[in-house]
């Protein structure tokens, strides 16, 4: 394997991380504000926050990881993104800033259950993954426009765009989907019927629009970049798969049954998704400015990476392994016991 | 004072960066003084110490948060405000900022768990070995940035020619000629800091609220560990010193207003300029500045009479050196005399000595303020010296202005939230209250 191609691999499974503990809090975020607005709050709340309370700075992490790794990789990705994406990013990182340290008022400071708090949770839950979700639209073509030295970011263009909007729809709906089939296994692990009856009914709802909206990205991509499509098509057996994890794990949760299985597959059916649409996406990281090749570091810079993350991780495997045993597979804490 | 993009965008990150170092200190530090406390507590037995880690850590996770999202809000800046720059360092220096996320992941991780199982051990010091991982990610992460930053004040282990960079050695440019002394210095100051804060509070407490067996320890072992932090911090300043007086002249000729190149020199302090560069109303230290740069009065101190007057930094610096040096002796000052009547038996609880720590913990951390500002200004006009200037550096996009207002709402609301939830959390339970909950049963 070529160092940018493992580079661009190295980054993509941890956006790919991010995606799922991301989605699993902002998701939790929606559920508990929607549940304080439908005084369900006293049966799914205690669960919430019993999982996000040892994590949520993690989450974080793997974002930083992602983008400070892209730039490190793909120096070029800084300047066009950067340029462009002034305006849309800074709103975005003042989102995460006022939800990352909401969290922390609301949970530890203020009187609990104030639900302004949780109003400021729940609404930035769903706005920033919209918001992050357009970086991957940009990132399709079409949106950037280079005049001399700069780099001009065409709003309007992407306000107009069926396919933006797909991608925006899709990246909500996962949210909600993966957060209620994670947080339905953490209560049956908890042994919490009332809790994990309503988060079930939560998981089976937005898992139609969840695969509706994977097809409607599909159309949508179609119109706007054929490359990218007729390559999707060529690893069709990748989304066959997404697809089939889909439908066993929405059986697994119709049924009342292995309900951690069924977060896994969720879990597997976002990983062949995601490795599909990343795979298909190549060799352009930025559709037509950037490709894997034109932009890579030099390669003392890559390898220095490759081995700074190699042994990253095994600093990270255990210490994650660690912390989810405390408080994820701890039977004991899940309860409440601890 | 013109405000285009360059200017708008190094008001931006100036704020930013303003705003995330007072967490960021916070961060670094508190962890070494919780862990300190633990381990008193569970050697000598002593539930006030355990207690007092334990309310020193329920705070630092407010503070822990906002130092997360301001941290973050950097991170991403310098590629939207500074996109030509990160295109042509990004390069060089993404192995230090990768591996600054890596100690950032490892002491999140360990601090949700050292947060989450105070209870959870049947040996104390099983959860005390917890504080080990966090402080070694939060001091680690302090140095990998650290070293991002001598990086820009001293480049090297790359080749640039014409905007295309070769040649590139990435530890070389991590182990750049400014990095140990920064280091060292960014590390000491961050415990000294924090130790002055903690302890400022507990004085503060004293003064207004009760002076409780749980107050004196805490201000006792602060002080303490404050005096040998503010030594360190002596320490690594001389030796930042003597390290600008040899690479990087420019910043300590326009800090001390040394104009001539010449043998004993005069250490200025405060003072006024006129146009005509004289110097007024300063106090001399007549060869203190040969000395402060080579231990000896003859050495010789260049001047900014050998820099070329556009490579020359501001002259305004040198207030921002002078309150950071004054105020790090304050406080090394007050911790001695705090620490010497607390061995020979006076009385270190008295109130004009009380009054002087509650202002040690502002005023340090005003001086890690003024310490960066002088850092930073003086390494004008460069944002990679002897590479690049500001302006080449800066984005080109239109609409910073907005996004410096948007970020100024942002900061001025973790502000108040910061103040209002952490007065808020201590208010509503007090020690005393707290510590007859836990531990009526236990003693």
């Amino acid at each position: 394997m070529s160092l940018q191609l493992l580079g661009i691999t190295v980054l993509w499974t941890f956006l790919y991380g991010y995606l799922i503990v991301a989605s699993v809090d902002f998701g939790a975020g929606f559920f508990a504000y929607y549940g304080k607005i439908t005084k369900k709050d006293h049966v799914i709340n205690h669960i919430i926050s019993r999982y996000l309370s040892p994590v949520w700075e993690v989450t974080n992490v793997f974002f930083v990881f992602f983008f400070v790794g892209l730039i490190g990789f793909f120096p070029d990705t800084a300047y066009y993104y950067g340029t462009a994406l002034l305006i849309p990013g800074s709103i975005a990182l003042i989102l995460l800033a006022l939800r990352g340290s909401f969290y922390a008022f609301g949970n530890y400071g203020a009187k609990k259950g104030n639900s302004f708090y949780l109003f400021l949770y729940g609404a930035t839950g769903l706005l920033i993954p919209a918001s992050l979700s357009t970086a991957l639209t940009i990132s399709e073509g079409g949106f950037l426009e280079k005049k001399g030295d700069s780099v001009e970011f065409l709003a309007m263009k992407l306000f107009a765009s069926p396919y933006s909007w797909s991608v925006v729809l899709l990246a909500i709906v996962s949210v909600l989907f993966i957060s209620a089939s994670f947080l339905t296994y953490y209560a049956d692990r908890a042994n919490d019927v009332d809790a994990r009856n309503v988060l079930r009914k939560f998981a089976l709802f937005w898992s139609i629009p969840c695969i509706l909206a994977s097809l409607l990205v599909f159309t949508a991509l179609k119109g706007h970049n054929a490359r990218h499509f007729s390559n999707a098509l060529d690893i069709w057996w990748m989304f066959g798969l997404s697809f089939l994890c889909f439908l066993v794990a929405t059986i697994f949760i119709y049924r009342k049954k292995w309900f951690g299985w069924a977060f896994i597959l969720v879990m597997l059916q976002f990983f062949f998704a995601f490795f599909g649409y990343g795979a298909s996406h190549l060799p352009y990281i930025l559709d037509p400015f950037i490709t894997i090749h034109t932009a890579v570091t030099n390669d003392a810079m890559g390898t220095a990476l490759v081995i700074a993350f190699i042994a990253g991780l095994f600093l990270l495997v255990p210490s994650l392994g660690l912390l989810m045993k405390l408080f994820l597979f701890d039977a004991d804490y899940v309860r409440g016991k601890k | 004072m013109e405000l285009d993009s360059v200017m708008l965008s190094r008001m931006l990150t100036s704020m930013t960066l303003a705003f995330h170092i007072i967490f960021a200190t916070i961060g670094v530090g508190v962890p070494v003084m919780i862990s300190l406390a633990e381990f008193i507590g569970i050697k000598r037995k002593d539930a006030h110490y355990i207690l007092l880690a334990r309310r020193w850590a329920r705070g630092f996770t407010i503070t822990v948060a906002v130092g997360v999202v301001t941290g973050t809000c950097i991170g991403l800046q310098l590629s939207l405000l500074w996109p030509s720059f990160m295109r042509v360092a990004g390069q060089v220096i993404s192995l230090p900022l990768f591996m600054e996320t890596f100690a950032f992941f490892f002491e999140a991780i360990f601090l949700g768990i050292y947060l989450y199982t105070w209870d959870r051990f049947k040996k104390p010091i099983y959860h005390w070995l917890l504080s080990i991982p966090v402080i070694i990610g939060s001091s680690a992460s302090a140095i990998f940035i650290t070293t991002v930053n001598a990086f820009m004040n001293t480049p090297q282990g790359f080749t640039l020619r014409d905007g295309v960079i070769t040649g590139i050695d990435p530890l070389k440019a991590m182990f750049n000629p400014a990095t140990p002394s920064k280091v060292f210095h960014v590390l000491t100051s961050s415990y000294m800091t924090s130790a002055f804060i903690l302890a400022a509070i507990t004085a503060w407490v004293i003064l207004f609220g009760k002076k409780t067996e749980y107050h004196m320890k805490s201000l006792k072992l602060t002080m303490a560990a404050g005096l040998i932090f503010a030594l360190g911090t002596a320490v690594a300043g001389d030796i930042s010193a003597k390290f600008l007086a040899k690479v990087q002249p420019e910043k300590l000729a326009a800090a001390e207003w040394h104009f001539e190149t010449g043998k004993n020199a005069d250490l200025i302090l405060f003072g006024t300029l006129d146009e005509n560069r004289e110097i007024h109303n300063e106090i001399r230290l007549p060869k203190v500045l040969s000395f402060l740069a080579g231990n000896s009065f003859d050495t010789e101190v260049i001047g900014l009479d050998k820099i070329p007057e556009d490579e020359q930094p501001p002259l305004w610096i040198h207030y921002m050196f002078d309150l950071m040096v004054v105020i790090g002796m304050y406080a090394t000052f007050i911790s001695a005399v705090f620490v010497f009547l607390m061995r020979f038996r006076g009385n270190p609880f008295n109130k004009p000595l009380l009054w002087s720590i509650v202002a040690s913990g502002p005023l340090s951390m005003l001086a890690i303020e003024f310490g960066w500002i002088f850092a930073e200004v003086g390494r004008q006009p460069w944002i990679l010296r002897g590479y690049m200037k500001v302006a080449e550096g800066a984005t080109r996009a239109d609409h910073v202005g907005l996004t410096f207002l948007m970020f100024l709402a942002l900061y001025l609301v973790l502000a108040v939230m910061t103040v209002i939830v952490l007065t808020r959390m201590f208010k509503k339970k007090t020690p005393e209250q707290e510590f007859e909950e836990r531990y009526s049963n236990a003693f």
